[in-house]
């Protein structure tokens, strides 16, 4: 075996003490291919596999198969371009990244700022301000929906609406006009998510050398605001993009809140279409058996996002040339 | 730099009300009679205490939750260790061992960040279906033991490894492997239990997954079953927030417990994510 199963390349060429022989080499090929397999063929299997099956896929009638063998060109793509539900649902997660986005962004960003500004306590409210991030999407929907923005008048939202003189009681998640149940949905993912976002920052803020806070104060720079301003924004840089980036890629994929909250409207029938692009693939893979139909959401869905953190590394980029030259 | 602002301890306890108010729902409803929480006036605790919620939530036949929790619990402790344990093998092979692979190898692990996890559920559907995954426990587990992040991370944490602790061990004998399981891998306990633990996290949060492949109440998991309740015709209100309840304290006593590795796994995956 030894002498036999001799790799196929004879020379590494590379920077390491390779010595020339195969026989002091194979230990290591061995070694390699031993603790790298699992990840490999799990990768493989998984994800090219899957991709390329997917792909292929996309271009076949396949209803109720997932064979190939029916091509039918673009078609899958055509009739999912051209149907109004898919579209909907690209416009509907296209404005809740634009609501939820900058809305935790700031707010995550506000609780940093604010918890490093604590002396006793800030383990206390560090915790209290992450904790959600230990609560499942469902859990969160499942609260929203029966007990904080609950159509009755013991829910707390119409509690608090009493309070303040409204008399009926509200069906936030029934109620379209005005758009009511976007304020439970955009709510409940940031009670869930913002937290997580907070310690991105605050690691950020507490890396930011106190010698610069110092010497903006003898230049000049007096109030809290200014010292933001000129010295912890700019040097949250590189965190503001990656939460960006993480923010974005995670609104897009929104599936749990919007299937647990709006499931009477999933069906696109009664009121307003709560579906997201990964309901209608749900629907239309799983519900309709559709898989041909389904792979195309799926690429078109990737490609989307793909896109967009492309434009915003694009933005980031931009914007740090011309802070640089601003300077 | 730092001085006391009181103004900032007004605005922190403003701010954490809203925060702490859904747990605080979640043991109020949990422990009310199903009189009481459907009830119109607004209570801010039940009359009584009942754990009625409890017994109903575990009584449901048509929603097993008991065996959803077992689900979960089993997946979340194969999965956390074993994903963690695979990207730590492959990060070490591709951080230590110099074989000509070693990038080709690198690269087509890391290509697989490039695509986003939850658009590609309906491919992967399709390979875990034809080879009847469906329904079954490795349908559920397999498919998310692959990280490439993870890799990425591990790889990182070995190239920084001192490199007299490994010469050290090849006078003692040791080959590659001998390395990686007697001193990489008990050196990277950090780290090991920051990615562990968050995976975990995931895997027990997990819905859209589960939801796909385990369609059968055998194998709900517990984020599957609370949905279930939560979307029938007549809830049983307390018992769902029971169940909630239930199903939330290990992952709210992992975070008191072991926050400060979790903060740190936030950290590694946030930043570079």
């Amino acid at each position: 075996m030894t002498t036999t199963a001799a790799p196929a390349r004879p020379r590494a060429g590379g920077p390491h003490r390779a010595p020339a022989r195969w026989a002091s080499r194979w230990p290591a090929w061995r070694a390699f291919v031993l603790l790298t397999l699992p990840m490999v063929a799990g990768l493989l299997l998984f994800k090219y596999v899957a991709i390329g099956w997917g792909l292929l896929l996309s271009f076949n009638d396949a209803r109720g198969t997932i064979s190939l063998g029916s091509w039918n060109g673009l078609e899958n793509y055509r009739r999912l371009l051209g149907d109004p539900a898919f579209t909907r649902s690209l416009v509907t997660i296209l404005v809740f990244t634009v609501f939820i986005v900058p809305v935790t962004f700031a707010l995550a960003l506000g609780l940093a700022v604010l918890v490093n500004r604590l002396r006793g306590g800030r383990a206390f409210f560090r915790t209290t301000f992450f904790i959600p991030a230990a609560v499942s999407y469902v859990v969160g929907a499942l609260v929203w929906k029966m007990s904080l923005f609950s159509g009755t008048p013991s829910g707390v939202a119409n509690s608090l609406a009493y309070l303040l003189g409204y008399e009926d009681s509200i069906g936030w998640v029934a109620t379209v006009d005005p758009p009511l149940y976007w304020i439970v949905l955009v709510t409940v993912r940031l009670w869930l998510q913002t937290g997580f976002y907070m310690i991105l920052f605050l690691a950020g803020i507490q890396q930011i050398p106190a010698q610069l806070y110092e010497a903006a104060r003898v230049d000049g720079a007096h109030t809290e605001w200014q010292l933001f301003r000129h010295i912890t924004w700019p040097m949250l840089r590189n965190t503001s993009v990656a939460v960006t980036l993480l923010l974005i890629i995670n609104a897009f994929q929104a599936f749990d809140e919007f299937y647990n909250i709006l499931a009477s409207n999933l069906s696109g029938l009664g009121g307003a279409d709560g579906r997201t692009p990964l309901i209608y693939l749900f629907q239309t893979a799983l519900g309709e058996q559709n898989y041909g139909a389904g792979s195309a959401g799926a690429f078109v869905v990737t490609a989307l996002i793909v896109v967009f953190t492309l434009l915003q590394g694009r933005f980031a980029g931009f914007g740090r040339t011309a802070e640089e030259e601003g300077r | 730099m730092r001085k006391r602002h009181p103004g900032s301890y007004a605005a922190a306890i403003v701010f954490a009300v809203p925060f702490l108010l859904p747990f605080y729902l979640l043991i109020r409803n949990a422990l009310m009679t199903r009189r009481e929480l459907g009830s119109l006036d607004w209570h801010w605790w039940p009359e009584e205490i009942s754990f009625q919620g409890f017994a109903d939530a575990f009584g449901n036949e048509a929603v097993p939750l008991a065996h959803a929790l077992w689900n979960s619990a089993l997946i979340a402790t194969i999965s956390a260790p074993l994903s963690t344990l695979l990207a730590s093998m492959a990060g070490y092979a591709l951080a230590r061992i110099p074989v000509a692979a070693s990038r080709p190898v690198f690269f087509f692990i890391i290509a697989t960040m490039m695509v986003p996890g939850a658009a590609t559920f309906i491919p992967t559907f399709v390979v875990v279906g034809s080879m009847g995954g469906v329904n079954t426990m490795w349908g559920l587990i397999v498919p998310g033991l692959f990280s490439a992040f993870a890799v990425l991370l591990f790889r990182g944490f070995y190239l920084r490894f001192p490199r007299e602790l490994e010469d050290a061990g090849r006078v003692d004998g040791l080959g590659f492997l001998g390395l990686y399981a007697r001193l990489a891998l008990p050196n990277s306990g950090a780290l090991f239990a920051s990615l562990g633990i968050l995976s975990f996290i995931e895997h027990w949060n997990a819905f859209l997954w589960p939801l796909v492949i385990g369609q059968d109440p055998d194998y709900w998991t517990v984020q599957v079953a609370l949905s279930t309740n939560l979307n029938q015709q007549a809830v049983n209100l307390p018992a769902l927030f029971a169940g909630a309840l239930v199903a939330i304290l290990p992952l709210v006593a992992l975070f008191l417990i072991a926050q400060r590795w979790i903060v740190r796994g936030v950290l590694l995956t946030g930043i570079k994510g």
